[in-house]
């Protein structure tokens, strides 16, 4: 009876929990097939790297320059060379993204010209990592006369990772409340004090995250090194930014490319150090949004 | 008529004929648009110094935006376009030659949700002396003390000066807010709102510190409660669409409003 005045009925819609809890299920299903897939693929991947690898990994690995002769062969002069590399990329991008994103969130007029800059930008993320090999060459190796430098190789990889700094510190900065701008604007603060004082140690935190997850790009690709003609065999240290000198992945990309199977053992235990640098790299990140994002 | 219950104050008819007050800030046919949105409609007020001026009116009536141009902070805004003249101790504040940042260094403004710095409770206030130049650690240390003793909360956070403001409940917050604005002795304190976020405890000790504050500084309020302007004010501009429908004594605007639309408003038939 009162049912009958009701306009949805209850014990159907109560017949239809058992079809709508199934669904819960299998979409759960679903994305934990996905996840222990990717999870999978990651172990597989790192088991086969370490088992050709780790037997390769010693002291002397890491004290020796290339060498024709396989048991011979160490990897300092990459590693000291890619550091001598993030040298240059770590202020170089850093000064150019921050500055940039500043100009576009603090300064830049909203008006259609800030907005192609600004579309352009985010586009430049997606390139192929090849074609600023090839912006390098021109610009850096050709016209600037650099050659196979430090210098050369650094600038192309700040200008590889740049729209990602920008893209990251343009979000950080926006991110900072408005209020804060008003209050130190309140106060009689100019614009530049109210950015050095309020919007970047608010923005801190954001900025190294995404700036750490982009050198980390940086020490991984190999595609503008070899546009650069970055060369593979070095048995010798920079001595300058103008030195030219050799990355680990030009190493590791260099012994993948031997015939000879020992060869392929080392390029697995620089791909080792490559990781741990990387690892490395990325808890950095992480521990420092962590200590920052607690102040707030 | 059934007007809003207003407790007419002691002094106040012994006060008024007594001492002639210089204009802190005198508006002249001051128009604002953002873009095409005409916000302000010939503004003309004149505002006494060491005096409370409530501004009220319904939400949308141009009364934040008022205050907000009172120290360009509507400057924020894209697209904003003013003309007439606002006289701040006589300077047009919209002439090139008077910086904005000497205008808001005399003019503090207190904004509608607290908004401390994530800092300590010191550097809150020491901010403001530190844009302007001071370096003298007694100097900062003395205004931080004498400010946060003025502001009525320096015995709640004595003991932990040095600790985040975000510890701060919402009306300590507010009320280091206005700590740090004192810091910098203004001549006027701007304040929007500035309990509209607090519990009515908080309301209650603010509204008490305006009064106190009333005796050194000209203080120009915005509120959405009435009777707070009732209770805090000496003088009340009712704002609506933009205008000023009505400017005079409070007691006169809650008791005998020579407009039709205050008396609508202030007995709660709109807004």
């Amino acid at each position: 009876m009162e049912n009958a005045q009701k306009s949805i009925r209850t014990d159907e819609m109560i017949k239809k929990i058992p079809v709508r809890l199934l669904k819960n299920k299998l979409y759960k299903g679903l994305f934990f097939f996905a996840a222990v897939f990717t999870f999978v693929l990651l172990v597989v991947l790192l088991a086969r790297i370490f088992s050709q690898g780790a037997a390769h990994l010693s002291w002397d690995f890491l004290q020796n320059f290339a060498s024709r002769r396989p048991e011979q062969a160490g990897i300092k002069a990459a590693v000291i060379g890619t550091l001598w590399m993030m040298a240059v990329v770590v202020p170089v991008s850093l000064l150019l993204g921050v500055g940039t994103a500043i100009y576009l969130e603090e300064y830049a007029k909203q008006n259609r010209i800030t907005r192609l800059i600004q579309m352009n930008i985010s586009n430049l993320a997606g390139v192929p990592s090849v074609v600023f090999g090839l912006l390098g060459l021109t610009i850096f190796v050709r016209v600037l006369f650099l050659g196979n430098s430090v210098l050369a190789a650094g600038l192309t990889m700040s200008l590889l990772i740049l729209p990602v700094i920008i893209v990251a510190s343009q979000e950080a900065v926006r991110a900072v409340p408005k209020e804060l701008r008003e209050a130190s604007y309140g106060l009689g603060a100019t614009k530049w004090q109210t950015i050095l004082r309020v919007v970047l140690p608010s923005a801190l935190a954001g900025i190294l995250t995404g700036s750490i997850l982009a050198f980390s790009r940086a020490i991984g690709e190999t595609a503008p090194l070899v546009v650069i003609g970055i060369p593979a065999f070095v048995a010798f240290l920079p001595k300058s930014v103008f030195d030219p000198f050799t990355a680990l992945p030009m190493q590791i990309y260099n012994w993948t490319s031997r015939p000879q199977e020992e060869f392929h053992f080392l390029a697995a235990a620089g791909i080792i150090v490559l990781l741990v640098i990387l690892i490395l790299m990325n808890s950095v990140a992480v521990w420092i949004r962590n200590r920052y994002e607690k102040k707030y | 008529m059934a007007l809003v219950a207003f407790k007419k104050q002691p002094d106040k008819t012994s006060k008024q004929p007594s001492v002639e007050r210089r204009s802190v800030y005198t508006t002249k046919d001051c128009n604002l648009w953002y873009g095409n949105h005409h916000a302000l409609k010939n503004i003309n007020l004149d505002m006494k110094e060491r005096e409370v001026t409530a501004i009220i009116g319904p939400s949308g009536c141009g009364k934040s935006t008022y205050i907000k141009t009172l120290n360009r902070m509507v400057d924020l805004v894209p697209n904003v376009k003013t003309s007439g003249v606002i006289e701040y101790r006589g300077r047009n504040i919209f002439n090139k030659e008077f910086h904005v940042e000497e205008l808001r260094t005399r003019v503090g403004m207190v904004f509608q949700k607290p908004n401390p710095f994530p800092k300590s409770i010191f550097e809150n206030i020491a901010f403001g002396l530190r844009i302007h130049g001071i370096k003298n650690k007694k100097i900062i240390h003395e205004t931080v003390e004498k400010s946060l003793r003025q502001a009525a909360i320096w015995d709640e956070v004595k003991d932990r000066i040095h600790e985040p403001a975000y510890g701060l409940s919402g009306g300590q917050q507010q009320r280091l807010c206005i700590a740090r604005c004192l810091a910098l002795e203004p001549d006027v304190l701007l304040m929007d709102e500035p309990t509209s976020a607090l519990d009515p405890v908080s309301t209650l000790k603010v509204e008490e510190l305006i009064r106190d504050l009333k005796e050194k500084y000209s203080i120009i309020i915005v509120t959405h409660n009435m009777q707070q302007a009732s209770r805090i004010s000496d003088k009340t501009a009712f704002f609506l669409n933009g205008e000023v429908v009505e400017y005079d004594d409070t007691y006169t605007i809650f008791n005998n409003p020579a407009d039709n639309r205050t008396e609508d408003y202030i007995t709660g038939r709109f807004g």
